[in-house]
C-alpha cells in the first residue's frame, strides 16, 4: 500500500469499508474508561447502567464510525472489549 | 556419551565431598547450580569435572539463595538436581527450601556443616545445623535429612537422598559435616544395575484432566514443564489444581496437613538406624555423623571393660526416629548423646526417652569427641 | 452495537478459573497481560513449550492468569528460577514476568547476573513506581520527592533507570514502552519472544489506587495522560539519557544485538567435553 493514494483507486466502486462488530463483555469491565478516553473516533462512551462489578461499562455510540483499529481491544485490562469485522453480505 | 561412565563401579580412594559427587550423579542427577563455600566447595568443583562428560548441568550462581532457587526450576523442568553449601549458604536457602517443601519439589540439598554462627569456623567441622534442617524455613512442614558418618555413605546417603526426594516429592537434606567431607576413606562403588533408583511417579491422567498437587497415597504424581500439562505451581497456599486459595483456611489445612503426613505417616519406611550392641544396652550413645565414630569406638572399649553399652546412630536425623530411641531408652539407665553443638539433637532425644535421664556432651571446635572422652562418659554413668 | 456474553477471542490463552484477575480498576497489569497474550497469538507460539515464571507482587499473579505452565516463585527469585528452568530444558522459551521491586531491589543481584551471563530467558518488568501489593511502599524505581507510604516527606532515594542497568549489565535485547504504548508493547514482546538472548522489556504501568493516590494522580486515566504527554520515543538513544520525570519518559527501543548465549555456549562446550575434547 502507498503511503498516500495519488489517485482515485480504479476499485472504489467495488470494495466498501470493513464495518465493525464492537463487543462489550459488560460484567468483565472495571470501568477504567481506557478504551472509551483513547478511542480515535470517540465510538465509545460511558453508559448510565451500572455492571455486576458496580462500575459502568462503556457502550457505543455509534458502530459505522468504528475503523475497526483494535485499539480498545489492546488496551482493555480487563479484555471485556474486542471489535471483529462484521461478516455480512451486501446491503448490511 | 563417549563412552564416560555415570556410575564408577570399583574401590576407590577419595574424599567425602568427591564421594557425594559419585553418588549424585550415579543416582541420575544432571543438574547442579551451587556458590563456593568451605568445606563444600570440592563437591562443586568434582561436579564441574564430571557433569559435563554425563550430559549434565553445572553452574555456578551468583548466590546461595539463586542456587536453590535454579534447583527447583530444573526439577520442574524434569531434571534431578541438587546444591551444596555450609551454614551461611544455608541460612540463605531456607526461604526457597521452604518453597520446595510447598510446591513439592524433588531435590537434594547438601550442608557440609562447619563451626558456627556466622561466618564462624569455616574449616572446622559442626553439627550445628540439624535442627535448622528441620526448622529453618518458616510455616509447617516436613523435610527428610540423612547424617553421614563416613565417605562410603557420602555415597551412599546421597543416592538415598534423591530416592527419597523423587519417591516423596520432598527436598531432601544430607547434612553431612566437615570431617567426613574432607576425610578421605576406600570407598567401594557398585555396579549401575546394582544401584537402585527412584524416579518421581508421572501423571496417568490425560493433560487436560491433570491436576498438579491431587496427591495420589500423599504424594501427587508430577508432570515437567514442557510436557503439555500446562499447569501451574506456586508457594501460596493452593488446591488440587495449584490455584492460590489464600483465604481458605480449610485449603490451607488440608495442603499444610497433607505436607507434613506425606512425612510422618511414612516415617518408619523412611527412617533408618544403625544399632550396635543395643539388646542389653544399659547405657546407650546416641550420636550421628563423624561423632558417632569415636562412640562406637568408645562403646566396644566399654564392653571390654563390662559395661553394657550400645550405640544408637541415627542415619535418618529427619523424621527423628523416636521409636528407636524410646525402645533402646527402655532398658536403658542413660542416654548419652555427644554433639558438636551445645544441645540439638538431645532435646529430640530427650522427648522420646521418656524419663530416662539423657545427658549432653557438648563439643565445639577442632576436634570431634575422641572415644576417651565418651568413653569417660559412659563409664561415669555405667557403674 | 453487540452487546454479548460471549468470550473475547484471547480468552483461551487465560486460566478461566483464575478469572477476574485481582488488578484494580486503571492498573496496567491487565494491559500487560494482554499485549503479552496478543504477542502469543500474532506469532503463534507453541503453548507446550512455553514456561511463565513470576515473582512476588501485584504482577507476579500473572503466571497463575496464563494457561501455560507456570511457577509463581518466592519473592525476587523468578530469576534465577527461570535459569534452573531454561538449563534443564533449553527447548523451554522461559518468560519472566514480575515487578520492579522484585527483579531490581530484592531480586536485582538475579537480573544482573542473569543478563551478565546472556541466558536466553525473556524478562517483562511492569515498573509502577512503588510497592503495590503491599500498599505502596518507596521502591527502587520511585522517582526521587515521590511520595509513598513510607516517603511521606518525599522520597530522597535516587531511582534505577532500568533500561540503562539492563544495557549495562549485558542484556540483548532492551526496550521500554508504557501501558498507553500497547502497539509498540506488543511489537516490542513479539520482538522479545524471537530473540535469543537475555532480553528485556520495561513497562511504565498505572498504579491509581496506591502510587497515584499519593502522587496527584488518582485514576488509571489521569496516570495515563502522563504517559501521553510525556512519553517521548527515541529508539536507539543512549539509554542511560532515557529518564522518567514528570515531565518526559523516554520509552522506545535502546538495545538489540546478537551474542552467544549462556546455553549455547554451554551445549558447545559439553559437546567438545563429551568427545573427549578441550581437557
Amino acid at each position: 500500500m502507498p503511503e498516500r493514494l495519488w489517485r482515485i483507486p480504479l476499485d472504489l466502486n467495488k470494495v466498501s469499508r470493513p464495518k465493525a462488530e464492537i463487543h462489550i463483555l459488560k460484567d468483565q469491565c472495571k470501568g477504567c474508561g481506557f478504551c472509551i478516553q483513547y478511542c480515535p473516533k470517540k465510538v465509545l462512551e460511558e453508559s448510565d447502567e451500572i455492571n455486576a462489578r458496580g462500575v459502568y461499562p462503556p457502550r457505543v455510540v455509534d458502530e459505522k464510525n468504528c475503523i475497526l483499529c483494535g485499539f480498545c481491544t489492546a488496551v482493555c485490562p480487563d479484555f471485556a472489549i474486542f471489535v471483529k469485522e462484521k461478516q455480512c453480505k451486501d446491503g448490511c | 556419551m563417549a563412552g564416560e561412565k555415570t556410575v564408577l563401579t570399583g574401590v576407590h580412594f577419595m574424599s567425602g565431598d568427591i564421594a557425594c559427587a559419585e553418588g549424585a550423579i550415579a543416582a541420575g542427577c544432571r543438574f547442579f547450580a551451587g556458590y563456593p563455600i568451605t568445606p563444600a566447595t570440592e563437591i562443586a568443583e568434582h561436579i564441574a569435572v564430571r557433569m559435563p562428560k554425563v550430559g549434565g548441568i553445572y553452574i555456578q550462581m551468583e548466590d546461595e539463595i539463586a542456587s536453590i532457587a535454579a534447583v527447583i526450576g530444573a526439577s520442574y523442568a524434569g531434571l534431578k538436581a541438587m546444591t551444596a553449601t555450609s551454614g551461611p549458604g544455608f541460612s540463605l536457602m531456607q526461604e526457597n527450601i521452604g518453597l520446595a517443601a510447598m510446591t513439592e519439589a524433588p531435590c537434594v540439598i547438601v550442608d557440609v556443616m562447619r563451626g558456627g554462627p556466622s561466618t564462624g569456623q569455616p574449616t572446622l567441622p559442626g553439627q550445628q545445623d540439624v535442627m535448622q534442617a528441620k526448622w529453618g524455613s518458616h510455616g509447617d512442614y516436613e523435610i527428610i535429612a540423612l547424617a553421614p558418618s563416613s565417605v562410603q555413605e557420602m555415597f551412599d546417603l546421597t543416592i538415598n537422598a534423591f530416592n527419597l526426594a523423587e519417591a516423596y516429592r520432598v527436598p531432601t537434606l544430607v547434612m553431612a559435616d566437615e570431617v567426613v567431607a574432607h576425610m578421605w576413606e576406600r570407598v567401594t562403588i557398585p555396579s549401575a544395575e546394582e544401584i537402585k533408583i527412584v524416579n518421581r511417579k508421572k501423571p496417568s491422567t490425560p493433560s487436560d484432566k491433570y491436576m498438579p498437587f491431587m496427591p495420589d497415597d500423599l504424594v501427587p504424581p508430577m508432570a515437567c514443564f514442557g510436557e503439555g500439562f500446562r499447569f501451574h505451581a506456586t508457594g501460596l497456599t493452593h488446591d488440587e489444581y495449584g490455584y492460590p486459595r489464600t483465604q481458605s483456611s480449610e485449603t490451607q489445612m488440608k495442603l499444610v496437613q497433607r505436607l507434613c503426613d506425606k512425612i510422618r505417616k511414612n516415617a518408619d519406611k523412611i527412617i533408618r538406624v544403625e544399632e550396635q550392641m543395643l539388646d542389653d544396652a544399659e547405657i546407650v550413645v546416641f550420636a550421628y555423623g563423624i561423632v558417632a565414630r569415636a562412640a562406637l569406638s568408645s562403646v566396644r572399649k566399654a564392653r571390654q571393660q563390662g559395661i553394657k553399652a550400645g550405640l544408637l546412630r541415627p542415619i535418618t536425623l529427619w523424621p527423628f526416629p523416636e521409636k528407636h530411641v524410646a525402645k533402646a531408652a527402655e532398658k536403658a539407665k542413660a542416654i548419652i548423646v555427644p554433639e558438636m553443638n551445645c544441645g540439638q539433637m538431645v532435646r529430640e532425644v530427650e522427648r522420646a526417652a521418656k524419663g530416662t535421664p539423657v545427658f549432653h556432651m557438648p563439643k565445639l571446635g577442632e576436634e570431634p569427641h575422641t572415644p576417651m572422652e565418651i568413653l569417660e562418659f559412659i563409664r561415669r554413668y555405667g557403674r | 452495537m453487540t452487546e454479548t456474553v460471549e468470550q473475547h477471542p484471547l480468552s483461551k490463552y487465560l486460566r478461566a478459573a483464575m478469572m477476574p484477575h485481582i488488578w484494580c480498576a486503571g492498573c496496567g497489569n491487565g494491559i500487560i497481560l494482554n499485549a503479552f497474550v496478543h504477542a502469543l497469538d500474532e506469532l503463534q507460539i507453541n503453548l507446550d513449550k512455553l514456561v511463565v515464571v513470576s515473582g512476588i507482587g501485584c504482577i507476579g499473579r500473572a503466571a497463575g492468569y496464563i494457561n501455560v505452565d507456570s511457577f509463581h516463585t518466592t519473592h525476587g527469585r523468578p530469576i534465577a528460577f527461570a535459569t534452573g528452568v531454561k538449563l534443564a530444558n533449553s527447548e523451554l522459551e522461559v518468560v519472566v514476568i514480575s515487578g520492579d521491586g522484585d527483579l531490581f531491589a530484592i531480586g536485582g543481584n538475579h537480573f544482573i547476573h542473569a543478563a551478565r551471563r546472556n541466558i536466553g530467558i525473556k524478562v517483562i518488568c511492569a515498573n509502577n513506581f512503588n510497592y503495590g501489593m503491599t500498599g505502596g511502599q518507596v521502591g527502587p524505581t520511585t522517582p526521587l520527592d515521590a511520595f509513598t507510604t513510607t516517603t511521606p516527606y518525599g522520597n530522597i532515594e535516587h531511582p534505577f533507570n532500568l533500561v540503562h542497568l539492563a544495557a549495562a549489565a549485558g542484556a540483548t535485547y532492551v526496550a521500554r514502552w508504557t501501558t498507553l504504548h500497547v502497539r509498540m508493547l506488543t511489537m516490542s514482546i513479539k520482538k522479545l519472544l524471537q530473540r535469543k538472548g537475555f532480553s528485556f522489556i520495561e513497562v511504565i504501568s498505572p498504579c491509581p489506587e496506591i502510587y497515584g493516590r499519593h502522587n496527584k494522580m488518582r485514576t488509571g486515566l489521569e496516570m495515563m495522560e502522563w504517559f501521553k504527554k510525556a512519553s517521548v520515543i527515541s529508539n536507539f538513544s543512549d539509554p542511560a539519557k532515557a529518564e522518567i520525570t514528570p515531565e518526559r519518559i523516554v520509552i522506545g527501543e535502546f538495545v538489540d544485538i546478537q551474542k552467544p548465549t549462556y546455553e549455547e555456549l554451554l551445549h558447545n562446550k559439553m559437546a567438545q567435553i563429551m568427545k573427549g575434547e578441550g581437557e
